[in-house]
């Protein structure tokens, strides 16, 4: 009997520990099989953030590093530097990306460092339990903003895919959401394309995932999911920021 | 022989050059920066890797990305440069990674001064971050010990798989010296742990993160464990004119060596003075300092900074003798008011 789905050889056999309804399982999956796909599941090196996906490194079938709250650039472009044959990615929530690890996020764009970054953005801390994060929208209530995020206090959700396209160091970025299945075959091409990108020595590379937090966000599964439409979306637009090309 | 007039800081990098540092990450700061430009100038050169990254908490978290894939690398700062890395340290020593880390120490709190300081000791001695761990903390006196330590500080890194700090005042880093240059390092510890692809293996997997009490408290005696063993093992001191003294200087790094002169200048003066200089600051050598403790009247510690290792110093001599203190801060102190410090000391206990 043929084989036609199977678990990618680049997850391990780990039960998941996200809340249901998460979209976390859906987005390791499917790095987990551009990684098999791509046959570079032995060359690869993982860097965890702190957040929801801190385990990520009992789940991913290949060699991983646990990073402190937001570093996870500045680790994965010390790895590629003294490895350049190994494939690096970072796998970050929007509180490790957005916030604490602005900077090296930032300068790891600018330095052109060749890894790929897969951003999980669901606008707030999931782990800490619902926290305001950079991306929490305007309006939306949080544990730390219980009114509502307002302009005059908090100041506008940060566009992390559009303000790193602006960075010459950055070869390709892209935002999906993982919304619908036509979206999350658009997000896996993305996640592809963004290891396509370091195999080619281009630069950096970032995919931004929009994703959902049903538990935070108080919503079953289905309605987290029409919120993400409703509301992200409309604010965080998908598509790609910026494509280099080969010259 | 080959013998060249360097800095003190350009003597540490071409030390970790030799010892195969193959990766340097730093920021700029004063008066540890000429580490970081030898390394911009000679790395490139064979092939390694310099990165100056864009803070003192990116440049430690190099680190911790470098030393994971099992190559020896290593970064540099001073006293508020150290305080920022101070999170990345602390993951670096439970995650069990070598490296050196150097601190060209200045005058602090805050911003401090530029100027030489010991000030650092206690945030160098005491693990410095949060949680329970240890470095190894190497205090050079001279140019040569500057190379000398990096390329051992690699070998007792690799060895018990532990962040090692060499703490040098700033004049030490700033010192022209003639230094004997050694021979290149050319046999390495295997790294079976480290992590740059599964190809053949299982994956491999650098972690900090115990969620259950009792694995955590496992880990914690696993890391002490390993600190007993470097306290039974790697304890190093000086010791200088000790054996008929009555009173015993103890001082570190470059103020340990003018002391020297101090200690013969306070002999001329009929005062019998000697000089223990600890070298590992951790593990600290207190068995050197228990040892004269049978035969000196007094201790003396001599320090740049209001006193901290005076505390280990009291604690090793367990009241056996009384220690005494003299401090500056900001500069070295010159022989002659040592040697003052060390007879006022000796008249006020009647020696």
């Amino acid at each position: 009997m043929a084989i036609v789905f199977k678990r990618p050889e680049s997850l391990t056999d780990a039960k998941f520990h996200y809340c249901p309804g998460c979209t976390h399982g859906i987005i390791h999956r499917l790095v987990a099989e551009c990684l098999d796909e791509m046959n570079i599941r032995e060359k690869a090196v993982g860097i965890c953030p702190v957040g929801c996906s801190v385990l990520a490194y009992e789940y991913f079938n290949c060699d991983m590093l646990e990073a402190a709250h937001g570093r996870a650039p500045a680790i994965a472009t010390a790895i590629k530097r003294l490895k350049p044959e190994c494939y690096l990615f970072t796998y970050q929530g929007d509180g490790d990306l957005a916030s604490i690890g602005m900077g090296e996020i930032v300068h790891a764009s600018v330095r052109g460092e060749k890894i790929s970054v897969f951003f999980i953005n669901n606008t707030l801390y999931g782990m800490t339990g619902g926290q305001m994060a950079p991306t929490t929208l305007l309006g939306q209530v949080a544990t730390t903003c219980p009114y509502g995020r307002k302009v005059e206090n908090e100041g506008y959700p940060v566009k992390m895919a559009e303000l790193l396209a602006g960075n010459e160091g950055s070869a390709y970025i892209s935002r999906v959401a993982i919304n619908s299945p036509a979206n999350v075959v658009k997000a896996k091409r993305a996640i592809k394309k963004a290891f396509e990108t370091q195999a080619k020595g281009l630069g950096f590379s970032m995919v931004e995932i929009l994703s959902t937090c049903p538990t935070n966000w108080g919503l079953n599964p289905v309605d987290a999911m029409k919120w993400m439409e409703d509301n992200m979306i409309p604010y965080y637009p998908l598509g790609e920021f910026k494509v280099k090309e080969e010259e | 022989m080959n013998k060249v007039l360097m800095k003190g800081n350009e003597a540490l990098a071409e030390g970790a050059i030799l010892a195969g540092c193959w990766g340097f990450f730093g920021y700029p700061i004063t008066p540890s920066s000429e580490i970081a430009e030898y390394m911009a100038r000679k790395l490139p050169k064979i092939g390694g890797i310099f990165v100056q990254a864009e803070s003192e908490l990116a440049a430690i978290n190099m680190v911790y990305g470098g030393a994971s894939t099992g190559e020896r690398v290593m970064t540099a700062s001073s006293g508020p440069g150290l305080s920022l890395k101070q999170e990345g340290i602390s993951f670096i020593a439970e995650a069990e990674l070598p490296c050196l880390i150097v601190n060209v120490s200045r005058g602090g709190p805050g911003l401090g001064g530029i100027q030489p300081s010991q000030g650092d000791y206690f945030q160098a001695t005491r693990g410095g971050g949060h949680g329970d761990y240890h470095t190894m903390v190497l205090a050079p006196a001279s140019t040569q010990e500057m190379m000398d330590f990096a390329i051992l500080g690699y070998d007792l890194a690799d060895r018990y798989r532990i962040p090692v700090i060499i703490m040098a005042e700033g004049t030490l880093g700033n010192l022209m010296e003639p230094v004997i240059v050694r021979d290149e390092v050319t046999s390495f510890t295997e790294k079976p742990w480290a992590i740059s692809g599964c190809q053949g293996r299982k994956p491999n997997i650098i972690n900090t993160l115990h969620m259950t009490a009792d694995v955590l408290e496992e880990r914690n005696r696993h890391l002490f464990n390993k600190y007993k063993e470097i306290e039974m093992n790697e304890k190093r001191a000086e010791t200088f004119m000790v054996e008929d003294a009555d009173i015993v200087v103890v001082a570190f790094g470059l103020l340990a060596r003018v002391i020297k002169r101090s200690v013969i200048d306070a002999r001329k003066n009929g005062v019998k003075a000697g000089l223990i200089r600890p070298i590992t600051l951790w593990p600290f050598p207190d068995e050197h300092i228990k040892a004269v403790t049978e035969t000196c009247k007094v201790l003396l510690s001599m320090e740049i900074s209001m006193g901290q290792m005076i505390q280990d110093i009291r604690l090793a001599a367990e009241g056996r003798v009384p220690v005494e203190f003299y401090g500056r801060i900001g500069f070295l102190p010159n022989p002659e008011e040592l040697t003052r410090g060390i007879i006022d000391v000796a008249e006020r206990k009647g020696l």
